[in-house]
């Protein structure tokens, strides 16, 4: 290598690492600290130590929040990466044989482009569009036609405590779907021909070869999208905060952590406590995190 | 065993008379096949039904009235006209949102790309002392939530406000604030994905290049940059559409006076949302909605595959 090497390599790396230093790890390490104080964002913080986390566990709105990104982070992946995994099967591997070659079904790239837009869309946007669609009276766009030919309702869909946590799971569903059939496409894609020519000749039915052909070959792939699904459990703030009542109601039957982060922070300004949160919900990716990795530590399928 | 299915496989293919054993599972399995299959389409046909049909319904009410909005459903709006794009645009702002969202993405993209890259390059291929140390250190920032830096990252920015000159500039409130907050929490990402595309690039070509007396930087510019081309792309799509749809950050950060100004449209709409009941201009609201929406659509209808790719890169890997 020439002279100047270093000089290069540090003209390269300080203005990234200055900003990164600066508005990410400086206030990351600072929310632990911040964590300890009883701060109101003016004045001068006092160190109360584990006071915040004792309050948390008798703060109904605390558990209330945790509680749903539980039922989140349990529900958001499983429903997702079933009903991503049956479309794209149905896309991909579902079409009729010719002469030995699988084609998928009819339309499957016009299905492919509808299913994933959802995504491109920003969650708050998605928000405001499911408030109206939503709207607990036969002028909304679900409860029109509920009514109209099943005679049900109108139900409260954001109204209704008992409802509303599920519409916050059903509209995360909906927009994360597209992005896991084409995730899952891809994957089975990759899949080799010959093996699924070998499991016809065997004898091997559909339902068969789609459980035991594509999805042990298809794990790591839904491992990714099983974090993936995990972290956006914990996240859901967006949603939360523009689509439903009171931004986590009716009465907090909606609310995650995320939310009581920031009502603690800009509504309340207390600074200290929303920090103390903010670690508690570390802790709790993290765990999961290293949850995920232990259970689904296993054998490598090359292929 | 073979003679009751032979007859039956004589039936449907007279030329070709097969084995007994293999006509058996293909018989079966082709009336198998058109069961799954037509349930298969089904179930994509709800699927898309279920993605088409609010986006559609958002479009029509964007020409109702407000009786007709809060009347039927699904009923057609009874004449198209396009006041409430009108309304929605000027009154309601949603001109001024898109301005800031595309002034902010297009200085965050371009900005988180060119950080993003370099860091990157010297980080894959020049050996230096703290190499490893700092490619960890933007690495870990994928691993904490955003919600932990919420509360000091306010008000960091908020103490940048206060500097003397430059601080009305990077305050609370502020697009250049904002542009390097995106900035920052876009590289740690783009620097994991980058960092190990640059390491798949030849080293020939380098040298070659080196021989040729070309500089570090013009190395960098003109042969590592453009030969890493299909990763850039795909990140900066990632980045674009980051960075559009992000919600939590600007509504933290562009507050305060006269913040109203600058914000970005995912916050706009929001805002529209809460002001359309105040005000009853109920179609200006679906009207905005569509302004929003239709963009995306288009763009995503003509760069698809790009947007697919880049979207799902990182899971990809």
């Amino acid at each position: 290598m020439r002279h100047g090497k270093y000089r290069f390599v540090a003209s390269f790396l300080a203005v990234p690492l200055v900003l990164y230093v600066f508005y990410v790890l400086w206030p990351y390490a600072q929310a632990f600290n911040i964590a300890l104080t009883n701060w109101n964002g003016f004045a001068p913080p006092v160190y109360v130590g584990f006071a915040n986390f004792q309050r948390m566990f008798h703060d109904q709105l605390f558990i209330k929040a945790v509680e749903h990104n539980l039922f989140l982070l349990l529900a958001l992946p499983l429903i997702t990466v079933t009903i991503a995994l049956f479309l794209s099967f149905m896309l991909n591997v579902g079409g009729r044989s010719r002469s030995g070659v699988r084609t998928g079904v009819w339309g499957s790239k016009f299905y492919r482009l509808v299913f994933f837009f959802p995504q491109v869309l920003a969650v708050a946007i998605i928000g405001v569009l499911f408030q109206q669609i939503l709207r607990p009276d036969t002028s909304g766009a679900f409860n029109g036609p509920l009514h109209a030919l099943l005679g049900i309702g109108p139900v409260g869909f954001l109204t209704n405590p008992t409802v509303a946590m599920w519409t916050v799971l059903g509209v995360l569903v909906w927009q994360a779907v597209g992005f896991y059939v084409v995730l899952f496409s891809a994957g089975m894609v990759s899949i080799p021909q010959d093996i699924y020519e070998a499991a016809e000749l065997d004898g091997a039915s559909r339902v068969s070869m789609f459980f035991r052909v594509t999805l042990p070959l298809l794990f790591d792939t839904i491992q990714v999208a099983w974090v993936y699904l995990g972290i956006a459990a914990f996240d859901a703030f967006a949603l939360v905060q523009v689509l439903t009542v009171e931004q986590g109601g009716p009465d907090g039957a909606t609310t995650v952590l995320a939310n009581e982060i920031y009502r603690s922070n800009f509504v309340y300004s207390r600074a200290g406590y929303a920090s103390a949160m903010g670690v508690a919900l570390f802790f709790l990716t993290l765990a999961f995190a290293a949850l995920t990795i232990r259970i689904t530590r296993r054998e490598r399928i090359e292929f | 065993m073979t003679t009751i299915h032979t007859d039956d496989v004589s039936a449907t293919t007279p030329s070709a008379p097969r084995p007994a054993s293999h006509a058996a599972p293909a018989r079966s399995d082709r009336r198998q096949v058109n069961v799954l299959a037509s349930l298969g389409h089904v179930a994509l046909a709800v699927w898309a039904l279920l993605v088409i049909a609010p986006l559609i319904w958002t479009f029509m009410a964007a020409f109702k009235t407000n009786p007709e909005i809060f009347g039927d459903a699904w009923t057609l709006p009874s004449h198209f006209n396009f006041d409430a794009f009108g309304r929605a645009w000027s009154r309601a702002h949603i001109g001024t949102y898109m301005f800031n969202s595309v002034v902010i993405v297009a200085f965050s993209t371009f900005g988180t790309m060119l950080f993003g890259s370099m860091a990157a390059y010297v980080l894959a291929r020049y050996q230096f002392w703290g190499n490893r140390f700092i490619y960890y250190l933007f690495i870990a920032g994928l691993a904490f939530p955003v919600f932990l830096a919420l509360v000091p990252l306010f008000f960091q920015v908020k103490n940048m406000g206060t500097l003397p000159v430059v601080g009305p500039y990077l305050g609370l409130g502020s697009r250049a604030g904002l542009i390097l907050v995106y900035i920052a929490y876009s590289l740690p990402f783009t620097v994991f994905f980058l960092a190990a595309f640059f390491k798949t690039l030849p080293n020939s070509i380098a040298e070659a290049a080196i021989v040729d007396g070309a500089s570090h930087t013009r190395l960098f510019f003109r042969v590592m940059l453009p030969m890493a081309r299909s990763g850039i792309i795909s990140i900066t799509i990632f980045n674009i559409l980051g960075q559009w749809n992000q919600y939590l950050l600007p509504v933290a950060l562009i507050q305060g006076e006269g913040a109203e100004q600058r914000q970005v449209l995912t916050q706009g709409i929001a805002n529209i949302s809460t002001q359309a009941g105040y005000q009853a201009d109920w179609p200006a609201l679906f009207a905005a909605l569509t302004l929003a929406i239709l963009p995306m659509l288009i763009v995503y209808a003509i760069f698809q595959r790009q947007i697919q790719a880049g979207l799902t890169a990182g899971a990809l890997k």
